[in-house]
């Protein structure tokens, strides 16, 4: 490929030559300069995985890997460059609007491509926008150079070896090629539900492609596309919000997004403060979809359950019956790549069966120190961080959502929450606020609206045996605080939801 | 060396920079925009990451490319493309002014910029030692022997430590005749043990949580000195598994700096971002409970409360020579002995407000468009010390280092935890405390500030992961506070 072929690369299959050409460039180079030290013996104070390391995990998750085949090299026993590449392309357009106008209105298309290497076992990884020949023979060099320089890195599970994926990921064409135009017909329709009301959000259309090669002979490529309408209507003293996701654009619904926003505000701009106490709650999609991404990334992320950070023990009932959660990249609404950060094959396994806790996330990292297999749940460029199931599905339940409400003598429906962060880590103790629509619910029906409250609340507890009501069969992509499809879940009821403060403190 | 302050880079292939943002902003005329400006980027990034005394993460990252903006109307079209050349600029400059062409569809009021003189310049920030040329041993020294120190300490099962470094070159160019290039380095660092109990984990970090960042360079690192600090850390997130609990109820609470520069950067510097005022991030980040009618009149906090945002203070985070629309950095009062003054804005919300642009609308990278973001919001000193604080505190809990943070979507309500306490009875601090929080309402919480520690104690915090925007643009902020008591705050809530 010339220079001007790479600069210029947009399909997919430019995208795997090009991480075929950068693992090229590693094989090719001489290793690193002479003029840096050479990789010696491993360093006596880092040891290579602890042995508490390895017997924290239960044994549901432990199987033979090829982490620890014998064909694999063991880290810091030799000179041998490995390296894992991932080129990835995104297209996204983004319509903004507030105050009922459209302000901001943006595109991007950008191709970058990460590499992680591994000399002798001593890693070093890297990034860049910059993909000229020269350029990544660059990084290819100074990564290499970098990773030379460092001690052995004790959980280096070496390059992905090579493996099939399983499903192709869910792409539409017609989601690529949206226009600008096409998004802002979406939102004039979302702000005319409400002419007399000042609506705010957006609608986006993002296309991701994404190639992997690596030196162990892994070579992957795929595609991903996602379309979001999220936005809200307000009144002076109120506001209600809605959301759709999508593989495909053509299935957002912008009036209906834009009415029940509307029908959200309207019924909100009168409305009592309550004292703060425990409540009965009925919590929508978007609520619930807050919990289980909280309880995704403090809970089944492998790394904190390695470090004792994680409330997870494993095969034991720690949720109430009613709750089944799954990560799913399979699923046919799913919003998701079929391979995952490193290449390896992402596939559907079980986070809480029936209420009991089953499966951590892990990646090849946390996946050599527990003696298990990694099941794709790597995030790029996120080693340090862990890894985190990011196609979260919860089982929905038979009863209409509308009717969750039957039997609370008095309690809130909870339509969204705000700015929720951890107090404590291991029992994944929470703190934020409700928005967009908190409803009083009296003998069985939504009687007014309420402000705004403030709740202080343990998720796992909150979630523990004996705790649900109910679960709604309106089961759809939320958008849980931190990003649009990343979750699909239910409306749930839960006897108990702690509430600390209220507008007024 | 380089001289600080305005210098002359001797960055290569700069005139070729400006030659591609011209080229943008020359498609997005040809286009038909009324106005246009366009950042060539190139963003060089160096995290290293070690835990238990094992390296475990070292990036290099570069992020290059051109953004363009172009105005029409009332909206801003924007686009960009991570190819570096004149033919993909110009192609980004004529899809910016489609994209804003687009948006007609919609329409509001026209936008209008208030004016700013028409800038060429050149700007470095100030700094010693480029940490990009500090070898890689080193560094990995510094993060590997911190955390091997805390891991040792018996209990701590957790040590994590971060060095972090940013060097930014960014080419601007408007239609109006703009020419500037800024380099901008930034260095920062952080460590944090972590001790875990049967139902709890305890943490304590350092500097502050989060890593501390300041512009400059590797100079930062060393004065920290992670590996000196990193035995006491340790030690304390272990005692915290034994305090006692942080107590309920009414009672004077004493902030040590870094928490209080959060507490400015949540209920005070979001706050004040006119665009929310507008009600221009009102879906997603929220609006502002200050109105624009109440500007000079309302009553933010006591009359110990000056606060500043602040674009020129050496060193600290948030320091530039122009912001990402070619207004020069400057300094602004916000609070003004209790009253509020001013507010922070871009050229558009300026103009549409009737204020001074303020020179603080910022991107985060070149893929982004620019938007209002804080620059060092801070208070000014005040004449006490933590010393006379506590001496002069007859029930109170002092409390330090960011654990947790959440605030309404008006900057109303907010609660905050901290990693560690210490009770306070009779001028004498008697005990640490685990899990402190505290909760309030800005402007009453801000009222009830009646002591405030003076120079000596006043430090400019950098907090490097404040998140705004749609798409999300992490921003980098800086937050000058020293110590200071709040009368009959409601602490110790819980689940």
């Amino acid at each position: 490929m010339t220079t001007s072929m790479m600069t210029a690369a947009r399909s997919l299959d430019d995208l795997q030559t090009l991480a075929d050409r950068v693992v090229e460039l590693v094989r090719a180079h001489p290793g690193p300069g002479t003029g840096h030290p050479g990789p010696g013996p491993a360093p006596d104070h880092l040891g290579a995985g602890t042995a508490s390391d390895s017997t924290e995990v239960a044994d549901t998750d432990s199987q033979p890997t090829p982490d620890t085949a014998p064909d694999t090299p063991s880290p810091g026993d030799s000179t041998e460059v490995e390296a894992n590449v991932r080129v990835s392309r995104s297209r996204h357009g983004l319509t903004r609007f507030a105050n009922s106008f459209i302000h901001q209105h943006v595109g991007e298309d950008t191709v970058s491509v990460a590499l992680t290497v591994a000399v002798g076992g001593r890693t070093a990884s890297a990034s860049t926008t910059r993909i000229a020949d020269e350029e990544l023979a660059e990084l290819v060099d100074t990564t290499i150079t970098s990773a030379a320089l460092q001690p052995v890195d004790p959980h280096w599970p070496g390059a992905t070896p090579p493996a099939d994926t399983t499903f192709a990921g869910n792409h539409d064409d017609a989601t690529v090629a949206a226009t600008p135009d096409e998004r802002a017909a979406g939102v004039e329709a979302f702000v005319s539900a409400g002419p007399e009301l000042r609506a705010a959000g957006y609608l986006d259309t993002e296309a991701s492609w994404v190639a992997f090669a690596s030196t162990a002979g892994q070579r992957v490529a795929g595609s991903t596309t996602r379309a979001t309408i999220d936005g809200i209507h307000q009144t002076d003293t109120s506001a209600g919000s809605a959301h759709q996701t999508s593989v495909r654009v053509a299935e957002l619904d912008a009036p209906a997004a834009g009415a029940l926003a509307a029908d959200r505000a309207r019924r909100s701009a009168s409305f009592l403060d309550i004292e703060p106490g425990a409540y009965p709650v009925v919590l929508g999609p978007e609520a619930v979809a807050t919990i289980l991404t909280f309880l995704a990334v403090y809970g089944f992320n492998a790394k904190s359950y390695l470090e004792g950070g994680s409330f997870a023990e494993l095969g034991t009932q720690q949720f109430d019956a009613a709750i089944t959660v799954w990560q799913d990249p399979t699923d046919p609404r799913a919003i998701g790549l079929p391979f995952d950060g490193e290449g390896t094959p992402r596939e559907r396994f079980p986070l809480i069966e029936a209420g009991v806790t089953r499966t951590l996330a892990h990646d090849r990292r946390t996946a050599k120190r527990a003696g298990a297999t990694s099941n794709g749940s790597a995030v790029p460029g996120a080693e340090a961080f862990g890894a985190v199931p990011t196609n979260v599905v919860m089982s929905g339940g038979d009863t209409p959502a509308s009717e969750l409400i039957a039997g609370i003598d008095r309690g809130l429906l909870i339509t969204q929450f705000h700015y929720v962060r951890v107090l404590e880590p291991k029992t994944v103790t929470s703190t934020g606020l409700t928005r967009n629509g908190t409803f009083l619910i009296e003998d069985g029906e939504v009687t007014g609206a309420v402000g705004n409250l403030r709740f202080t609340q343990g998720f796992v507890a909150a979630l523990a045996a004996g705790q649900v009501r109910g679960l709604g069969d309106d089961q759809r992509y939320a958008d849980g605080e931190f990003g649009a499809g990343m979750v699909i879940a239910p409306s749930l009821a839960l006897h108990s939801w702690n509430f600390t403060g209220g507008a007024k403190g | 060396m380089p001289d600080p302050g305005r210098t002359t880079p001797t960055r290569q292939a700069g005139d070729e920079m400006f030659d591609h943002a011209r080229a943008a902003v020359q498609g997005a005329l040809d286009a038909g925009a009324t106005y246009a400006d366009a950042r060539v980027v190139i963003r060089r990034h160096e995290s290293l990451q070690a835990q238990n005394g094992a390296l475990e993460a070292v990036r290099n990252d570069v992020e290059a490319g051109v953004g363009v903006r172009a105005l029409i109307g009332s909206s801003w079209g924007f686009a960009a493309s991570s190819e570096l050349t004149d033919k993909a600029a110009k192609a980004a400059g004529a899809e910016a002014t489609a994209t804003a062409k687009a948006s007609d569809r919609v329409p509001g009021s026209g936008l209008h910029l208030a004016d700013v003189p028409a800038a060429e310049d050149r700007y470095t920030t100030p700094f010693h030692e480029d940490p990009f040329t500090v070898p890689l041993d080193d560094k990995v020294e510094v993060v590997v022997s911190a955390t091997r120190t805390m891991h040792e300490v018996e209990g701590v099962l957790v040590a994590t430590a971060q060095l972090m470094f940013w060097d930014t070159d960014k080419w601007f160019v408007s239609s109006q005749g703009h020419r500037i290039h800024q380099r901008i380095v930034e260095t920062g660092c952080g460590m944090d043990a972590t001790a875990v109990g049967e139902q709890e984990t305890q943490r304590r970090s350092y500097p502050q949580s989060f890593g501390h960042v300041e512009t400059g360079g590797y100079e930062v690192i060393r004065r920290f000195d992670l590996p000196g600090n990193a035995q006491a850390t340790a030690e304390e997130a272990v005692q915290l598994l034994s305090a006692d609990q942080c107590p309920s109820g009414a009672l004077d609470v004493i902030l040590e700096s870094s928490q209080l520069a959060l507490q400015i950067h949540e209920s005070v510097g979001h706050a004040i971002e006119l665009d929310r005022i507008l009600g221009w991030e009102a879906a997603f980040a929220g609006t502002s409970f200050l109105e624009l009618e109440q500007l000079g009149r309302l009553r933010y906090g006591s009359e110990l409360m000056n606060i500043t945002a602040d674009a020129t203070i050496p060193g600290a985070l948030s320091t530039f020579g122009y912001d990402d629309e070619g207004t020069p950095a400057q300094c602004v009062d916000i609070v003004k002995e209790g009253t509020w003054v001013g507010v922070l804005s871009g050229r558009d919300s300026a103009h549409l407000a009737g204020l001074p642009p303020g020179g603080m609308v910022r991107a985060d990278g070149f893929n982004r468009i620019p938007m209002v973001r804080m620059t060092n919001v801070g208070l000014t000193p005040g004449e006490s010390s933590m010393e006379e604080i506590v001496a002069e505190t007859k029930h109170g809990v002092v409390m330090a280092t960011n654990r947790s943070w959440s605030i309404d979507d008006k900057r109303l309500n907010f609660q905050f935890g901290c990693e560690i306490g210490w009770e306070v009875r009779d001028g004498k601090r008697v005990r640490m405390v685990k899990n402190p929080t505290y909760t309030g309402i800005t402007p009453r919480f801000w009222g009830s500030m009646d002591m405030l520690a003076g120079g000596d104690e006043w430090f400019p915090w950098g907090v490097p992961n404040c998140g705004k925007g749609q798409p999300m643009q992490v921003g980098h902020t800086g937050h000058p506070a020293a110590p200071a008591r709040f009368r009959d705050v409601r602490v110790g809530v819980k689940a």
